[in-house]
């Protein structure tokens, strides 16, 4: 998990020119990092290309307005790192 | 080209879905309002407007790898280069590529020839939404079929 962190944290800080340290696991890319939904296609893409996975950005905001799920299960970059962790593995299976 | 409307791309000469690319030509015009203003004396085809062809060509790759269930929409230009001035009456090839099929975008490397020389490239991020109205994706289907973008239907469908 902590490699997936380091690298999603890596690709926001260069992405977003936001001072790498201030990014930690328990950050809120939109709430507490301030990115905007355009700066975050440009993250999901860094982050498709890096783990070889396309995140389903669609049906997580679908889920959130539906009220399904909260954005801190997704934006919140321990979560986000196991949801890459989990899309990794699945494209392995 | 209908410039005044926006109507950038001619004909679509190249689908290739599998290869995700598609190419298109348009004819600048000889005689615009445009090049009235841009500039007087010195008529160019602004840059805007060569990204914009980039744009609409990239926007039909989408629309055919979609089959029509989904509109793009221009969200980012990056790393654009305008190599050379393009004047009334040039021949434009353009081409597109798709780069990343994202969850709701598309990034597509495009780029403009004249006479087989680079005018410009840029890449471009395109959003990929639902048609706002029936209406928008009437007119989308009209003016692919104007400008000769033939998609198939699906094998199941």
């Amino acid at each position: 998990m902590s490699s997936t962190f380091d690298t999603i944290a890596n690709i926001i800080a260069e992405t977003c020119d936001i001072p790498r340290d201030s990014i930690t696991p328990d950050s809120h890319a939109i709430n507490d990092l301030g990115i905007d939904s355009l700066d975050f296609l440009d993250i999901a893409f860094a982050i498709d290309k890096a783990f070889g996975i396309k995140l389903p950005l669609e049906q997580w905001t679908q889920e959130v307005n539906d009220g399904k799920a909260t954005t801190d299960q997704y934006f919140v970059l321990k979560n986000l790192s196991a949801r890459i962790d989990e899309l990794v593995a699945a494209k392995g299976a | 080209m209908r410039i005044e409307y926006f109507q950038l791309i001619d004909r679509v000469v190249e689908l290739d879905l599998a290869g995700r690319k598609i190419k298109s030509e348009a004819l600048v015009p000889r005689e615009s309002t445009i090049f009235e203003g841009h500039f007087p004396g010195y008529p160019l085809m602004p840059g805007v407007l060569l990204v914009e062809a980039m744009a609409q060509t990239a926007g039909w790759l989408v629309v055919a790898l979609n089959r029509f269930e989904r509109m793009p929409f221009l969200a980012a230009v990056k790393e654009a280069k305008l190599r050379t001035f393009v004047t009334p009456g040039q021949r434009l090839a353009i081409e597109a590529r798709l780069e990343h099929d994202g969850s709701g975008y598309a990034v597509m490397a495009t780029k403009i020839r004249a006479e087989g020389k680079l005018i410009c490239d840029a890449m471009l991020t395109l959003r990929v939404l639902d048609f706002p109205n029936p209406e928008m994706e009437q007119e989308v289907r009209d003016l692919a079929a104007r400008i000769g973008l033939k998609v198939e239907a699906p094998a199941d469908g």
